[in-house]
């Protein structure tokens, strides 16, 4: 680009500064939290500030794994999440493969109706829910959430598969065809190979969506053991003896780290699946 | 889209005739796998918020049965002239406008930076999508730790730099503590809307560029006349997103302030929460969701219009 060539060296300093201030912004809180789950008791109260605790231990960790049974919020989370997931792949891959090949004339219709779910607020939707969960006795059952998170993970599923399915050649398909497989057979030995890394995509960014539900948890979830992830923690913070900090943000850490390292493993992935999920409309 | 949505329409009115023709198996089937999408979204969308409008005009507590009775549209004025209702719709738009503004120049400013080319470009949109993939309550616990005013990083950085407010106790007045909840709302989403601009200005021709260079455009007619007119759709798809979730805020306020101090942080959203799950007034909340996803319709629809790409 001419622009970058013309770029005298202040402009240059100047726009390292930017990608300075945008990597700060980003990680740096991260990573303060990451070192003050690291600090012990003693230092959290003395105040001591620095870029690395004078004594980093596990401590806050093991007193959130072991006294606090963290690791089964966060089984409770991946479970629900990754339940919605499966469910919004199986039908978002059906759906996606019939819109682009089997019944395009109901394309745009049932692409704005999945659009227009979106813009409708959750926060509306948990109350009837709740009364309707309570009353066939499903609160504090996995049921309740992997169910209502298929809100989060099917507009977005869908919309990903069908901008990855656009892209498989028809001809391909149609050699199949004329060998006599039905359309079920075509998609399962054919699409879904060659598929497979958008249906990844998608898979991740619905998870990561689900992962990321607080208020429906919150309102369906009154039993501990079925708490997911967040909510364990904001509940932590909340409880009302004195909890230190270190140990709801071992809490942050523990809920955030794997996801964290999901998203930098598929990075390119989720910024192509997010365009195409957002862009397309 | 809406041209999208009539070229829906003209080929709905074809439908008719070619469900006879040799395409109709395959139709049938293509019917048939569609089916299981929109039935499951109908009853999880469609059946809470038709059942909103219903329980809207009733009096209903679940705390207090069998009293159940309709009561008109008294719901609807508690929403429309109780102090409380009114004081957090201001709030709550309020709310909405800053942290969309904020977030937009930030995440614009973000997104032309990372559009460069320059080493280490993949580590960069790595790292912004960090704070995206932190669950909302979460970053807001984060941001809670670092403006507690001993163990968090923001007095501490503010004592070093001798700037004022070293000593500030952020949960304890009115605007620190919305400043809190800006700051949380931003650290999270502004990377998010930057990918988005990011995608968008990714597709712009640089050819174009170099057009309106030759043509003796200065950088900033640059930037108005070919960048903000061709990243219209990615500005549309971002603000829609960025403003209805700010719209709709709740984790944030949940956990950082929990409304307070006093009513002070108490958004529609919360509200709404309230309603349903602290009093179980569902006639009152059931009020409070049909205007908030009206509410929530007519900004998409607004920002579909007032955005639509000239081509």
């Amino acid at each position: 680009m001419t622009a970058i060539r013309a770029r005298s060296w202040a402009g240059s300093a100047g726009f390292y500064l930017v990608i300075l201030v945008i990597l700060l912004f980003s990680l740096f809180p991260f990573y303060w939290v990451l070192i003050t789950s690291l600090k012990s008791n003693t230092e959290l109260t003395q105040a001591v500030h620095g870029l690395w605790p004078d004594h980093a231990s596990l401590n806050s960790y093991n007193q959130l794994f072991v006294a606090g049974n963290f690791l089964l919020p966060l089984a409770n989370s991946v479970l629900v999440a990754a339940g919605a997931t499966a469910i919004a792949l199986v039908t978002g891959i059906l759906t996606a493969y019939a819109l682009v090949r089997l019944a395009q004339n109901a394309r745009a219709a049932v692409l704005g109706f999945v659009l227009a779910i979106g813009f409708f607020p959750v926060i509306a939707m948990v109350g009837p829910l709740f009364f309707v969960y309570r009353n066939i006795n499903f609160l504090n059952s996995y049921l309740s959430l992997i169910i209502t998170y298929l809100i989060y993970a099917i507009p977005i599923g869908l919309w990903i598969l069908v901008s990855i399915f656009d892209e498989i050649p028809k001809e391909i398909e149609e050699a199949a065809t004329v060998d006599g497989a039905t359309p079920l057979q075509v998609l399962r030995r054919i699409v879904l190979p060659l598929a497979l890394p958008g249906v990844f995509t998608a898979a991740i960014i619905s998870f990561i969506l689900c992962w990321n539900d607080f208020v429906f948890a919150l309102s369906f979830m009154s039993d501990p053991n079925r708490y997911t992830a967040p909510l364990a923690i904001v509940n932590l913070g909340q409880s009302k003896y004195q909890v230190f900090y270190n140990i709801i943000d071992a809490g942050v850490v523990a809920t955030t780290l794997p996801i964290v390292i999901l998203v930098l493993i598929a990075q390119r992935r989720i910024v192509s699946g997010l365009a195409a999920g957002g862009l397309k409309g | 889209m809406a041209e999208v949505r009539g070229k829906a329409v003209e080929r709905g009115l074809h439908l008719r005739e070619r469900l006879s023709g040799p395409e109709a198996s395959a139709e049938r089937l293509g019917a048939l796998l569609i089916a299981p999408t929109v039935i499951l979204l109908v009853l999880i969308v469609g059946y809470p918020a038709f059942y909103n409008i219903y329980a809207s005009f009733q009096y209903f507590v679940l705390t207090d049965p069998g009293t159940e009775h309709f009561i008109g549209l008294q719901n609807y004025t508690r929403v429309f002239s109780g102090v409380d209702s009114l004081s957090a719709w201001g709030r709550t738009i309020l709310y909405t406008v800053i942290s969309v503004a904020i977030q937009f120049v930030i995440g614009l400013v973000f997104a032309l930076a990372m559009h460069q080319n320059y080493r280490g470009r993949g580590v960069v949109r790595a790292a912004v999508l960090v704070p995206w993939a932190v669950p909302t309550v979460v970053s807001a616990l984060l941001w809670k730790t670092n403006f507690d005013p001993r163990i968090g990083f923001v007095n501490y950085l503010l004592g070093v730099a001798h700037l004022p407010g070293a000593n500030t106790t952020w949960l304890n007045g009115v605007w620190t503590s919305w400043t809190v909840i800006l700051v949380a709302d931003a650290w999270k989403n502004t990377p998010f809307l930057a990918l988005i601009l990011l995608s968008g200005l990714q597709v712009i021709p640089d050819d174009l560029y170099e057009q309106a260079q030759i043509d003796g455009a200065g950088i900033l007619r640059r930037f108005w006349y070919v960048t903000l007119p061709l990243l219209k759709p990615s500005i549309q798809v971002a603000l829609i997103f960025r403003t209805l979730s700010a719209f709709l805020v709740f984790d944030v306020i949940y956990a950082i302030t929990g409304g307070g101090p006093g009513n002070a942080t108490n958004t529609v959203a919360f509200i709404n929460w309230r309603a349903f799950l602290v009093d179980t007034d569902f006639g009152y909340g059931g009020a409070v969701s049909v205007v908030l996803t009206i509410s929530a319709l007519l900004i998409a629809v607004a920002y579909l219009r007032i955005l639509r790409p000239s081509t």
